[in-house]
């Protein structure tokens, strides 16, 4: 019963929806109010009606409903609770329905927070959001419902894909579908402005934190994938170039780039229709990732449909969005205009370069991506593009980005000069060039890369110095702390998210330039030596968990005769699905992981066993973090706060251009 | 200068930027695509020499053996048409198994033996790779193309 009400739910919703997507769209084209007025309530009774269903679906895992096809093929009765309410997006069906679910939930938020929007503006972007979420409820209720009836029912459930039984792999899905979704609110602002065929700057600002936002969301997603990718899989990589990793990594170099124009858009008026293609771009790489990973087109653990009608919808459904958003572009961004003019050397200028080349980074990896999917749809033969692709590549490109990045935020807007910034940035070129030469050589191994690397980090945190310090001079205030709190936090969040890509950029560079990795045959007692370390094997031991049953190894770890720790790598053979897993066992450090994993069982108790010794990696993911932090300030800056209580009044452009000033 | 000017050197250095780009990414895309080919194709000597490329098939039964080193192993990779020698030194991913699909990529030994540098197995036990999955279409299709008649059919 229960698993009907919720499909019951969802036909309800998709009604609604197409309400949503229609009459307040029309009501804003002809200008009656009470037709657009439809919007909020139809938002906010959609997102009632999808929790209804998720909760369904969540209470048919929690009582084991095996009956529900869906939940018998991803539960299992041995399954712990977390994990089998973890399961409703542990698979295709489900996953869709947690995509509908937070598209509804964006939708709420948009329907509370734009009291400061002008009425035909909300109409069209909750419309607009009303018809994407028509797709999506469209393609579930027709080729994946989640609540389809499994007659007779299964005694026991498939499982969930041991691999996804993890909290990591848990928490993935929704935060970067969060980011992705969010992608849609962006998109719709640009197809409402588009629509309404008034892009200026209030506009700009008003989807900046809405990006932001779903950027913030974005970021952790990718770096919580990648993170689980390390300690998950037990190969020690923390990103493969794998599609279903580039899906992510698309959106999020479009909606970087997305920020970035948009921040032009809004404190100078230029880039418009660049914003707006950049908006449509990041939401149809959002669609594009979810469908590519979701759909089976890909294969890895996380394909599961491959039924051929599906295929079809996603196509349809990919062009239409697509198509029929850049055919909109195409017939109404003319009229938008270029914006005001500046010169080539300029803080635009550098945006609009750093722009083109993330832009660029976007290109490749999409090639790289898609270029063995059409070979092979084509039936033109089987290819693959691997790491070495993606990373002779991607330095090249990110290098003068990173070098604009930073540039940019010293150089003035419209019309910069470059010896004045040369003057302005000698230190910080000098000691960042003298310390990447020098830290490789001291750790005893110099390589162009390691330095290369060193150096755009160590670029990137001492212009930042120079920057704050020439802001601080400048800033009025009684102590150091009172300046400090003078600077605007939007600053404070671009200063934060940009020190976090040097963290970053240091860890990448540190674990490829010096990581130590050993795949060795241990007997037990006997002991192994890698990065300084001593690892001595001690057998494994037999144990029993609620679906599996393992094998745990303990490492002893030593340092020159130190104790350090043990770790207890584990080899699961997960019941169920008969599937072995392999659990590695970390030591994380600020410095530096230790990571061990189990190979195969040899004889005599003996067992192959890798090891390895990773300096910084964490910093990969602290890095991102960092960056997640960034964006969070910068929406908690004052003129947002101000536009959200000011509903009645526009902010005055007076005003907007004293506080640019300032900032 | 001019805003006509202006606007023309913008023009120009991106064109030239973007014809940068494209260069470096089709160029380093050509040097690094990665063909794969079926056992039937190596053992006919279709595969390069001296370059890596992947192979993909079914892991014969009985074939696996390890050396005392316990990393090194050898294993024949079939698509029941044709054998090929596969030795890897490393451990093997948690799904390898006698009798399943795998795909290895390397490069071919002067003696014939495929050198893996990277073995995959795919996460789920019933999952045959793709790469496998077709190496076994191709060879039951040329096998059965050769006993019904005596075209000569291009497997593919």
């Amino acid at each position: 019963m229960i698993p009907e009400i919720g499909h019951y739910a969802l036909i309800l919703a998709l009604c609604v929806a197409v309400v949503q997507g229609t009459i307040p769209i029309y009501g804003a084209a002809v200008g009656n109010s009470s037709f657009m007025s439809v919007a909020k309530p139809a938002a906010r009774g959609q997102f009632l009606l999808v929790l209804l269903a998720f909760c369904c679906l969540g209470y048919a895992f929690a009582v084991k409903d095996f009956s529900v096809l869906y939940v018998a093929a991803t539960s299992n009765s041995q399954l712990p609770l977390h994990y089998r309410i973890a399961a409703i997006w542990g698979a295709h069906e489900g996953s869709l329905l947690l995509w509908v679910f937070i598209l509804t939930i964006w939708m709420v938020a948009v329907s509370f927070f734009s009291g400061h929007l002008p009425e035909a503006m909300r109409a069209r972007i909750l419309g607009v959001m009303g018809l994407v979420s028509v797709g999506f409820l469209l393609f579930m209720l027709t080729v994946s419902n989640p609540f389809e009836r499994l007659i007779p029912a299964a005694f026991d459930g498939r499982d969930l894909n041991p691999l996804l039984q993890d909290p990591g792999m848990v928490i993935h899905p929704p935060m970067l579908y969060m980011g992705y979704v969010g992608f849609s609110v962006a998109f719709a602002f640009a197809l409402a402005a588009l629509f309404g065929g008034t892009l200026d700057a209030a506009w700009a600002r008003w989807s900046r934190p809405w990006t932001t936002v779903a950027w913030c969301f974005l970021t952790i997603g990718v770096a919580i994938g990648s993170g689980s990718a390390y300690y998950e899989l037990g190969w020690g990589g923390w990103w493969f170039w794998a599609p279903v990793e580039n899906a992510s990594l698309m959106p999020w170099l479009a909606g970087t780039a997305l920020i970035h124009s948009l921040a032009v858009t809004d404190k100078r008026g230029s880039f418009k229709a660049w914003s707006v293609l950049l908006a449509i771009l990041a939401f149809s790489l959002s669609l594009l990732g979810t469908f590519l990973v979701r759909s089976g087109v890909l294969t890895s653990v996380h394909a599961f449909a491959t039924d051929p009608k599906r295929g079809l919808f996603i196509l349809v459904f990919l062009a239409v969005v697509i198509g029929g958003s850049l055919m909109l572009y195409a017939w109404r961004a003319p009229r938008v205009g270029l914006g005001g003019s500046f010169s080539i050397v300029s803080r635009e200028g550098m945006l609009l370069a750093n722009n083109v080349l993330l832009v660029a980074a976007l290109g490749a990896v999409l090639l790289g991506t898609l270029y063995p999917l059409f070979l092979d749809a084509l039936d033109l033969g089987k290819i693959s593009v691997g790491p070495p692709y993606f990373d002779t590549v991607f330095v090249p490109l990110m290098t003068p980005a990173i070098f604009l990045m930073g540039i940019g935020p010293l150089a003035q807007w419209k019309k910069a000069s470059l010896p004045e910034l040369a003057v302005r940035l000698r230190w910080a070129f000098g000691v960042s060039v003298a310390t990447a030469l020098l830290v490789p050589i001291l750790m005893g191994h110099w390589s162009p890369l390691v330095s290369l690397g060193l150096l755009l980090a160590l670029w990137i945190a001492t212009t930042i110095a120079v920057d704050l310090r020439e802001r601080l001079t400048r800033t009025d205030g009684s102590s150091f702390m009172g300046k400090l709190a003078m600077l605007p936090r939007a600053y404070w969040g671009m200063v934060i998210a940009h020190f976090g890509l040097a963290l970053f950029i240091t860890g990448v560079t540190m674990v490829k330039g010096f990581e130590v990795e050993q795949d060795v045959r241990m007997n037990v007692g006997e002991t192994a030596t890698l990065g300084g370390y001593t690892f001595r094997f001690d057998g494994t031991e037999q144990y029993r968990g609620p679906n599996y049953i393992a094998a745990r190894g303990s490492i002893h770890v030593s340092q020159d005769g130190r104790d350090v720790t043990v770790m207890y790598p584990e080899k699961r053979r997960y019941t169920v699905q008969n599937q072995t897993m392999t659990e590695a066992a970390i030591s994380p450090g600020f410095l530096r992981d230790l990571y061990v994993s189990l190979g195969e069982p040899l004889e005599g108790g003996a067992w192959s066993v890798r090891l390895y010794h990773k300096p910084f990696i964490d910093w990969i993911w602290g890095g991102c973090l960092v960056m997640a932090v960034g964006g969070v300030l910068a929406i908690s800056d004052r003129r947002y706060r101000l536009a959200w209580r000011r509903k009645e009044v526009e902010v005055p452009a007076g005003t907007q251009m004293a506080r640019q000033t300032v900032s | 200068m001019k805003p006509r000017h202006k606007r023309f050197i913008f023009i120009g250095l991106g064109l030239l930027a973007l014809a940068g780009a494209s260069m470096l990414i089709l160029n380093a895309f050509q040097k690094n695509l990665v063909f794969f080919y079926t056992p039937t194709a190596v053992a006919n000597g279709e595969a390069p020499k001296g370059q890596g490329f992947r192979i993909g098939g079914m892991v014969e039964d009985g074939s696996l053996t390890r050396e005392g080193d316990g990393l090194t192993v050898h294993f024949v990779m079939t698509d029941t048409a044709k054998r090929v020698p596969v030795t890897f030194k490393g451990i093997l991913p948690d799904l390898f198994k006698e009798g399943k699909g795998a795909v290895a990529q390397g490069q071919l030994g002067a003696d014939g033996t495929f050198l893996a540098s990277e073995v995959l197995a795919k996460h789920d036990e019933n999952y045959m790779p793709p790469e496998a999955a077709e190496a076994l279409a191709k060879a039951k299709a040329a096998a059965g193309a050769q006993t019904s008649s005596t075209l000569v059919v291009n497997p593919r």
